[in-house]
């Protein structure tokens, strides 16, 4: 798979058929090459709008500060610390897959998925005190960030577990295996994605001062 | 042609080309009012010719999208359309409903259309494109679930593929947000959420799932490429164009009275926007550059080829343009608009409808692909056509942007229509190309009943490489 130009050896993307026989190959990137496309679009999305926010910061450094205070630190390294959790358990599914564990890969993925499920209630928590206050989109260019850039990444951790919950639902149906588990590479790619973005939005929204 | 029921598809085709023909020459009358402000006044007014001009583009682009739904669905499916009759029956029930109502817009006032057609009980007349009195909108909405159903049963009791799913998802959106036309609220902000809710998200959103499809379509048939290679593109590139389109409906919320944010979000999400269209042309060159077999219709692979590449300029490059909230805070509504709106949709909705009736049509005839002359006719046509709309677009931009500074960004900004006056000269080189343009449509009909010698059948280079190694 060492290719010159990703996009044009698009092509040469292994079908399920193929995966078997080229899987112990060495390969550049884990997982189907589609999703690398979709994490790179995901991350140029987050990158303009991570721009966007420096930018703003910059103009109105003493507003950001102010309202920065106003964010639940706590809760953010909480969701920090489940997060990075959840993906821990997310390398640990795709190690047993490779031992031709099912059993203990479809577990793993369940717990990562518990760790999720702990992130948005959480995350939840924490737009509940503030839409209670009666902060919304339009109270200040803060808010507006600070809920938009969260927001965002809200639905693509609820994206992210639908996706680890489609692949433990074929690992379930023995779809998956030590010599064929491109699936649940990823599924795992994607879901570092989601955990890498939080990774920067975290000091970025709630820290950096 | 494989199955029977496919050759519905050929009734769709022709009305939309029809109507086609129809909307060009409304265009190019309009177009000349712009310059000579009463020609044919007060026969057909600017007002009402602009109406048509664009409720006959949505209608025939709509024809277009059913036809080749009728005639890729059963292939795709592995099964007959699950109800033929239901097919031609809704088809004449749109297209009559269709004829009526142009036929209203052009002979009566439109305040008497509302009027004749009790508008008032269910008021949802007098707003941009989605003009249609509200008999005429509930006839979409019967034609559109009839359609839907009839699809929708053909696939659900066929073979699934990603091809026929993307295009049902689409379909299916395609119809849901129409029923925003019902919604019209006293608010005229809200009203314009959810007048965009339709227009936006019909062309920046589902439409863009039914024009990947059925490109993906045509490319399987005329290279022989692999399915799962497709397929793989295909699902790239739809979640591509909803990430970036769904949210990008903000950029349309600029100034229209809403919360600020619109102008973050907005300009954000839709400057991504071009990317499934890049992709789009990525994927066709890609896929005919790996071909396993030169396909005798070399017209279809032209428009393929050709509608990525439009669409990525027109819908891509020129959307871009004036898409951030800074630009656009200048360029809103001017002739910039006008020039993304043509470029965009003909490389995108018209040139995929084409492509699909260029390859579809001469096998619904009985033969794999016109013969040699009418092919090269196509091919002039297709040249005409798109040549002259990237001249269209470019006089446009060039009136545009003298419009932007005349009228909005010059130290004495002057009114709108002594700014106009100024612009004549850009709006007489765009009727010019506009009649080149009717002249490529009509070589495109023509190519369809020239006469020549027949082409050779399907030319499997895998089976040539094998025979000469």
């Amino acid at each position: 798979m060492a290719c010159p130009n990703t996009v044009l050896c698009m092509s040469s993307i292994p079908t399920s058929s193929e995966t078997a026989v080229i899987e112990n190959e060495p390969k550049l990137l884990p997982g189907d090459l589609a999703i690398w496309f979709f994490i790179f679009m995901e991350l140029l999305v987050f990158a303009i709008a991570f721009l966007a926010y420096a930018i703003m910061r910059a103009q109105h450094v003493e507003l950001f500060n102010q309202y920065q205070l106003t964010l639940n630190k706590e809760s953010g390294a909480a969701n920090t610390i489940l997060l990075i959790t959840s993906s821990y358990f997310v390398i640990r599914a795709v190690h047993a897959i490779r031992a031709d564990q099912v059993k203990a890969c479809i577990n793993n993925l369940y717990i990562a998925v518990g760790f999720g499920t702990g992130f948005l209630l959480l995350k939840s928590l924490e737009y509940y005190d503030k839409f209670s206050e009666g902060i919304g989109m339009s109270t200040n260019t803060f808010y507006m960030f600070y809920l938009s850039l969260t927001l965002f990444h809200f639905f693509h951790v609820i994206l992210g577990m639908v996706i680890l919950f489609a692949v433990i639902i074929k690992a379930k149906q023995g779809k998956y295996s030590a010599s064929n588990h491109t699936g649940v590479e990823t599924g795992a790619s994607y879901w570092h994605m989601v955990d890498l973005v939080w990774i920067i939005l975290f000091p970025l929204v709630y820290i950096i001062r | 042609m494989k199955y029977q029921s496919q050759s519905i598809a050929r009734l769709y085709f022709i009305a939309a080309i029809a109507l086609f023909i129809g909307q060009i020459l409304f265009g190019v009358t309009m177009g000349l009012q712009y310059v000579w402000g009463d020609f044919l006044f007060p026969a057909i007014p600017f007002n009402v010719a602009r109406m048509v001009h664009t409720n006959l583009l949505i209608v025939w682009l709509l024809f277009g999208f059913m036809g080749a739904a009728y005639y890729l669905i059963p292939e795709e499916s592995e099964r007959e359309l699950f109800a033929p009759w239901l097919a031609k029956l809704m088809f004449w029930i749109f297209l009559v409903a269709g004829a009526l109502t142009i036929l209203g817009y052009l002979l009566v006032p439109y305040a008497t259309l509302a009027e004749m057609t009790m508008d008032d009980l269910l008021p949802t007349m007098g707003r941009e494109f989605l003009e249609q009195p509200t008999i005429t909108k509930i006839g979409i909405v019967i034609v559109a679930l009839a359609f839907l159903f009839n699809i929708g049963m053909t696939i659900l009791t066929g073979r699934k593929t990603v091809i026929n799913l993307v295009l049902l998802t689409g379909l299916t959106g395609l119809a849901v947000f129409f029923l925003f036309a019902f919604y019209v609220p006293d608010n005229l902000v809200l009203d314009k959420y959810f007048w965009w809710f339709v227009v936006h998200l019909w062309v920046e959103g589902v439409w863009e799932l039914i024009m990947a499809s059925m490109l993906a379509y045509v490319l399987i048939k005329v290279t022989g490429v692999d399915r799962e290679v497709i397929e793989k593109w295909l699902y790239i590139i739809i979640a591509m164009a909803l990430i970036s389109g769904l949210v990008g409906t903000g950029h349309h919320f600029f100034w229209i009275g809403t919360p600020d944010y619109w102008q973050w979000l907005g300009s954000i999400f839709s400057a991504l926007e071009p990317i499934p269209f890049f992709m789009m042309t990525l994927f066709a060159f890609n896929v005919v550059n790996k071909r396993r077999r030169n396909h005798p219709n070399k017209a279809a692979v032209l428009w393929a080829l050709g509608t990525a590449v439009m669409a990525f300029l027109g819908a891509g490059v020129w959307g871009f343009l004036h898409t951030l909230a800074p630009v656009n805070f200048y360029t809103h509504g001017t002739q910039i608009t006008a020039a993304h709106g043509h470029m965009a949709f003909y490389g995108a909705y018209v040139m995929v409808n084409l492509t699909v009736i260029s390859y579809a049509m001469p096998i619904i005839r009985g033969k794999q692909a016109n013969n040699e002359r009418a092919q090269v006719i196509e091919m002039w046509s297709f040249w005409l056509m798109t040549v002259s709309m990237v001249f269209i677009t470019l006089f446009l931009t060039g009136a545009g942007i003298l419009q932007v500074y005349l009228q909005r960004y010059s130290e004495a900004p002057l009114p709108f229509i002594v700014v106009q006056e100024k612009l004549a000269l850009f709006y007489w080189l765009r009727e010019f190309a506009g009649l080149v343009f009717l002249v490529g449509l009509i070589l495109y009909v023509y190519s369809f009943f020239a006469k020549g010698k027949e082409v050779e059948i399907v030319e499997d280079l895998d089976m040539k490489k094998a025979v000469t190694s």
